[in-house]
């Protein structure tokens, strides 16, 4: 990349539109790629995602000791439990329930603690914006493992006060998950006047909870939508805090399973990896769905 | 408002608000001035009053007080000789346009002009009844069903002023609603506002920094300046009689010419005019002289009384011309004319003064 001298001289020439984008030869600058292009791109990027996925799901189906006998014989196991063996799936099971549970309360924190912040930053302080932005960003540039050190202390009192359960981990998560839930309701924020059309739905007669009901929130439904599904998706794949604070999750859960069963936990490893793929799916398609986000105008065009 | 009588929005209901504003004070914390400083304003029933001003003077600022959008630090604003600083905008009972577009965009046009007939209980027939009216007002009934983003800068102002005046409110308050607009939209957008404005006879206050649109649309012009109203009257009042020379130059065109004031009256050149403002004191001043108040005089018929100079550029402005002449002692000055008299650069020409009473103000010796 560096090796090249990249001057603007040499590259403006090629850059500039051609004139005749339609039968043009000349790539143009941020043009989409044409429908080949797309499709050699959905092709190794599918493989990318699929070879490994595959790759598991082949492994769960293989019988141990006899190559090349496949059986959802794993499958049936987690269901149907031999008594004999002693083996117990429960906490696994256990470790999802809890997981669940930690998912939705930290799904209320962000949206119950984080949006509100949000829009009441927006709306009344904007000064502090710059603030809230720092600490929510913050988490992300701390890693994990450092975070939770500094949670064992922490973890002391609030095991003293709510007793060492499980959900209690959803605070520890709800910081983690601050800059990967801040940043699509900030970006959802930005792309609308929010200012305006509150002081517009005020001016109509509208109280506070009736404009953000029903013009504020109808307008954050992708930025909320993100949010909630990255969080999600953070909080089912969180493993560090939960091992460190010695609770039981799906992650630590999957973890133990995995040194006596391997096929089982590849089977519920592959089935979180699905379920997190689903939720990204259904993110873009919902993101797409709100008719007033499709072209943006420019807000004020200086006559 | 009541949900009874689905009475057609299109007629003059003469019951529009008196509004006033007394001595309102608004500081914004850390700012060192104030934005609003013992702004006074009274506007009668069904009045349609235009804020001019520069950018900064507080223009944005007195509307939204007056809606409710800004609390200010001292002095009252009373609607309906009510005093409505603990009335939040929700209960004012005014209506907005604002400088940015602002519909909502997750609502097609109908249920936007819905809106505030919905926060009122209208029920849904009447809503939409009332709502369609409106619309039909402002030209648009046949796009009720599209949303914002597809339609042009100047549709989605109609549809926001439709939306503004469908709860028939008492007050309309409009902030520079055309300045996102080309020129031509502006024009025929600002003469269907006041047209509406004079048919439902609603209290009008409409903010700019465009003195020709301010000029073209208001029963009173209001110029204001850092915060206070410096001259507040007709269009006809502040042009021809500018109290000062900061309204002579924002409002209108007026070429400074150095002069002597005397006892009421200035001598500009030999020239004698009435000054306007007759609390000044005698001295040098400038005067502050219309392109319209100076007329060309042959060169073999100027009197000794008139300047003469050199033509420096000439405009033609359609139905005017308008031509900036160089005087002998290098001031410049701009001349209006019918476009039967025509000029080369370098031509030298006499120009004499019409003597109609000028503002001026004191040059510092
Ligand atoms: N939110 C704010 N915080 C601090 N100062 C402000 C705020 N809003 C406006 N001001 C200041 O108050 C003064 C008046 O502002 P205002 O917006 O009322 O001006 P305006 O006449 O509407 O100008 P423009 O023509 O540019 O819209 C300005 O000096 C401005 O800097
Ligand atoms: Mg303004």
């Amino acid at each position: 990349m560096s090796a090249v001298p990249l001057t603007s001289t040499a590259v403006e020439p090629t850059t500039v539109p051609s004139p005749s984008p339609r039968r043009g030869r000349t790539p143009r600058v941020g043009a989409e790629p044409s429908k080949a292009a797309r499709l050699i791109i959905l092709i190794a990027v599918g493989l990318v995602f699929l070879v490994p996925l595959g790759a598991m799901f082949e492994f769960t189906l293989r019988t141990s000791g006899k190559p090349g006998v496949y059986s959802f014989a794993h499958y049936a196991s987690i269901f149907h439990t031999d008594p004999a063996l002693g083996i117990s799936y429960e906490p696994l099971f256990e470790g999802i329930r809890n997981s669940l549970l930690i998912c939705l309360l930290t799904v209320a924190i962000i949206l119950l603690i984080l949006l509100p912040t949000m829009l009441l930053v927006e709306l009344r302080y904007p000064r502090v914006r710059r603030v809230l932005e720092f600490v929510c960003i913050l988490p992300i540039t701390v890693p994990s493992i450092v975070l939770v050190v500094g949670f064992v202390p922490v973890y002391q009192r609030v095991a003293a006060v709510f007793g060492s359960q499980p959900w209690t981990l959803a605070f520890a998560v709800g910081i983690i998950v601050l800059p990967y839930a801040y940043r699509p309701i900030a970006t959802n924020i930005a792309a609308f006047d929010l200012v305006t059309l509150t002081e517009a739905a005020r001016s109509l007669g509208a109280s506070w909870p009736v404009a953000i009901y029903r013009v504020i929130l109808p307008n954050m439904r992708r930025g909320v939508i993100s949010a909630v599904f990255l969080t999600v998706a953070v909080v089912l794949g969180e493993y560090t805090i939960a091992a460190f604070l010695s609770q039981n999750t799906f992650q630590t859960a999957l973890l133990l399973i995995s040194q006596t069963d391997s096929y089982v936990a590849t089977i519920f490893a592959l089935a979180a990896l699905v379920f997190a793929f689903v939720i990204l799916l259904i993110i873009g398609r919902f993101g797409a769905a709100s008719p007033g986000s499709r072209r943006r105008r420019p807000r004020r065009v200086q006559p | 408002m009541t949900s009874t009588s689905p009475a057609p929005v299109l007629s003059r209901l003469g019951d529009g608000a008196t509004v006033e504003l007394i001595g309102v004070v608004k500081e914004y914390p850390g700012a060192g001035t104030r934005a609003l400083d013992e702004l006074s304003l009274s506007i009668a029933p069904g009045e349609f009053i235009a804020l001019l001003g520069p950018s900064g003077c507080g223009k944005t600022t007195a509307l939204r007080a007056l809606a409710g959008l800004e609390q200010i630090n001292a002095g009252s604003i009373r609607i309906d000789g009510v005093d409505v600083a603990s009335t939040p905008v929700n209960k004012r009972d005014i209506g907005m346009v604002f400088q940015a577009y602002s519909l909502f965009p997750h609502m097609t046009v109908l249920q936007n002009v819905e809106f505030g007939l919905q926060m009122r209980r209208v029920s849904a027939a009447d809503r939409a009844v009332r709502a369609r009216e409106a619309l039909e007002m402002v030209g648009l009934d046949h796009l009720a069903e599209r949303y914002a983003h597809q339609m042009s800068g100047g549709q989605q102002q109609r549809v926001a002023l439709a939306r503004a005046l469908v709860t028939r409110p008492r007050v309309l308050l409009l902030d520079e609603p055309l300045s996102a607009l080309d020129a031509k939209v502006r024009v025929s957008l600002r003469e269907e506002i006041r047209r509406i404005q004079t048919e439902l006879g609603i209290t009008t206050v409409f903010v700019t920094h465009d003195q020709e649109e301010a000029l073209a649309v208001a029963d009173r012009v209001a110029v204001m300046r850092a915060g206070e109203i410096e001259q507040i009257g007709t269009p006809e009042a502040l042009y021809l009689t500018p109290r000062t020379p900061f309204v002579a130059d924002f409002v209108g065109v007026s070429n400074r010419m150095q002069g002597t004031l005397r006892s009421g009256t200035i001598t500009v050149r030999g020239a004698s005019l009435p000054s306007i403002d007759p609390t000044l004191p005698d001295g040098e001043v400038l005067a502050y002289v219309r392109p319209e108040d100076m007329v060309f005089v042959p060169l073999d018929q100027a009197a000794p009384a008139d300047i003469t100079g050199t033509v420096a550029s000439t405009s033609f402005l359609g139905s005017l011309r308008r031509t900036t002449v160089r005087l002998d002692d290098d001031t410049i000055v701009s001349v209006q004319h019918g476009v039967e008299q025509q000029f080369l650069f370098g031509d030298a020409v006499a120009l004499r003064l019409t003597g109609r009473p000028v503002a001026s103000s004191p040059v510092a010796a």
